[in-house]
């Protein structure tokens, strides 16, 4: 009977699992989603407590593992700001890889000794798999949280890198050969070293622009690896084989889902993965641009705004920097009741993450409905009237289109060079995240407004009043 | 027989995350990636089992290890997506409730 319901347990949870995912991925009815999914893990972890294979004398253990890395986790979360959220994914997305990894490793250890399980040769393939991926996700999205959370903010690369890499991959497939036919303690100890060695040389190289791209990748990486441990358990039989599927499914529904996510995001920066992961960005080559920067004083700017019939925020990365996007939006609440027709674009990679912005924008009240994307809002830009970036550089360079030498050619861009006026909030004269001159603020119809997004924000607000 | 059988589940369970991805606006990329790291933390399943049956020190050592990494996988994981996805509302959910 006890094993009947765990059973249950474990079918009713991956169904959870399934069912909230689904549910995640409309706007009204995500936020039911994740809860879906919550319950879904309760009622996992629960069945797993009452498994006949879990000796009784390790509940103890069990208890203070998972309290102390819940809480901790937990508070962490609780706390992080809206901003630093992308950092915290790669974190606990790291933990999970480590997990798996883990997983794998005393499966691996078990098979040695007198006392030895015995692995059919699928799962030991597939245990040896997933614990390289999870190795790599683990110590690579550790590298993505301390880039991200500026800790490191150099990108370390020396000759050979790539040839230094490759051979990584060759040596932990040697090893994996080796411990295939006859496992033995120190091979597995080599094998997991030079995993987590190779998640630490494939990151390091990598600048902060791409670091999305790689973060849904390792999401990906750890759902794979999850996956495959879980059929190492399920190989083992008995009632715990059910948590071994609950594994498998759930593990590949993301492994799938991240990999989608992952190449939709590349796609979105004109990369593509291999690009990501093994070329550099250069930032030479492009042609110098002729003209000069207008500036505008924020009265005027307010005056323009308040005066369109159309007006479209771009917000970028730096407007959450300089906490920003409370005062945008009350600006906009202005501007609406003035009657003037308010828009917000995202560019797809605005932020540190596709759908960032959108997640700051929703942090400081802005519907979701005033929130359009590239797609939809590019068409509008030859209507709109005035068009105000705030902290974005590189999404709105029209020399993306125009300027076949420079590193960003080809990226879709918001062509916000189409609209009548613009107006650019901006800290000073330098150029964005990937070191490009931007032609837009070149522009006869650009004018520049220098200084702290929030505080021009301000003075915009202020101007709106007086009026 | 067993090893197909888990054969088929690695690909239906492929489709289903391929197709529940696929026809998702662009706003919720950041929550449904942050909603998936959330459903993988079902590793801690499977580290409690592992630590639920390790036998030597090492084992048990490296068993705990898994069980904080799971744990904080799965209480993370949800914490920071609950957390965006609550603040998601239409422009008709603000009128009703201010």
């Amino acid at each position: 009977m006890m094993i009947f319901l765990i059973q249950c347990g474990f079918y009713a949870s991956v169904l959870l699992f399934i069912l909230g995912l689904k549910r995640m991925s409309h706007p009204s009815t995500a936020h039911a989603g994740i809860r879906w999914a919550g319950a879904g893990m309760v009622v996992a972890v629960v069945a797993t407590v009452f498994l006949p294979e879990i000796d009784q004398s390790r509940y103890i253990l069990i208890l203070v593992a998972v309290m102390t890395g819940s809480i901790l986790a937990w508070v962490s979360g609780k706390r992080v700001a809206m901003t630093d959220m992308p950092q915290m994914v790669a974190l606990y997305n790291g933990m999970g890889g480590g997990s798996a990894a883990c997983i794998g490793a005393i499966a691996l250890m078990q098979t040695t000794g007198q006392e030895s399980i015995h692995l059919t040769p699928t799962a030991l393939v597939l245990g040896l798999l997933g614990s390289v991926i999870g190795a790599i996700s683990f110590s690579g999205s550790l590298i993505a949280f301390a880039k991200l959370q500026g800790w490191m903010d150099k990108r370390y690369m020396f000759p050979g890198q790539h040839q230094f890499n490759v051979l990584l991959m060759i040596a932990i497939a040697v090893l994996g050969v080796m411990i295939f036919r006859e496992p033995q303690m120190g091979l597995i100890g080599l094998f997991f070293g030079l995993s987590l060695l190779l998640g630490l040389s494939m990151t390091l190289p990598i600048g902060g622009a791409d670091m999305p791209v790689v973060i849904s990748l390792y999401n990906a990486f750890t759902g794979l690896a999850v996956a495959f441990e879980g059929y190492l358990l399920m190989s083992q039989g008995g009632v715990a084989a059910a948590g071994g599927i609950a594994l498998i499914i759930a593990g590949m529904v993301v492994g799938a889902a991240g990999t989608l996510l992952t190449q939709l995001m590349a796609k979105a920066m004109n990369r593509s993965l291999f690009n990501v992961l093994f070329g550099s960005m250069s930032s030479a080559g492009s042609a110098a641009i002729e003209g000069s920067m207008k500036e505008v004083q924020a009265n005027d700017a307010g005056v323009m705004m308040a005066f369109a019939e159309r007006v479209v925020i771009v917000p970028g990365y730096g407007m959450a920097v300089a906490q920003a996007q409370h005062k945008i939006w009350e600006l906009c609440q202005k501007l609406i009741d003035r009657g003037v027709k308010v828009r917000f674009a995202i560019h797809p990679v605005a932020g540190r993450m596709p759908g960032h912005m959108n997640v700051l924008l929703a942090e400081a009240g802005v519907p979701y409905d005033l929130i359009e994307d590239m797609e939809d809002i590019n068409a509008e830009f030859d209507q709109t009237d005035v068009t105000l970036v705030i902290g974005a550089n590189d999404v709105v360079n029209p020399v993306a289109r125009t300027d076949e030498g420079s590193p960003i050619y080809g990226m879709p861009i918001l062509d916000a060079d189409h609209s009548r006026n613009v107006i650019v909030i901006k800290r000073g004269k330098g150029t964005g995240f990937a070191g490009i001159e931007n032609a837009l603020f070149f522009a006869d119809n650009c004018r520049m407004l220098y200084g702290d997004g929030q505080e021009m924000a301000g003075k915009l607000i202020q101007s709106l009043k007086q009026l | 027989m067993d090893t197909f059988i888990a054969l088929y589940i690695f690909m239906l369970a492929g489709f289903t995350g391929y197709e529940i991805i696929g026809r998702v606006p662009v706003i919720l990329h950041t929550p449904l990636m942050s909603g998936s790291n959330f459903v993988h933390g079902i590793v801690l399943v499977g580290a409690m089992i592992a630590l639920g049956h390790a036998h030597s020190l090492a084992e048990q050592i490296i068993g705990f290890i898994a069980v904080v990494l799971g744990a904080g996988n799965a209480a993370g994981g949800y914490v920071v997506t609950e957390r965006m996805l609550e603040m998601f509302r239409s422009s008709k959910d603000r009128g009703a409730s201010s």
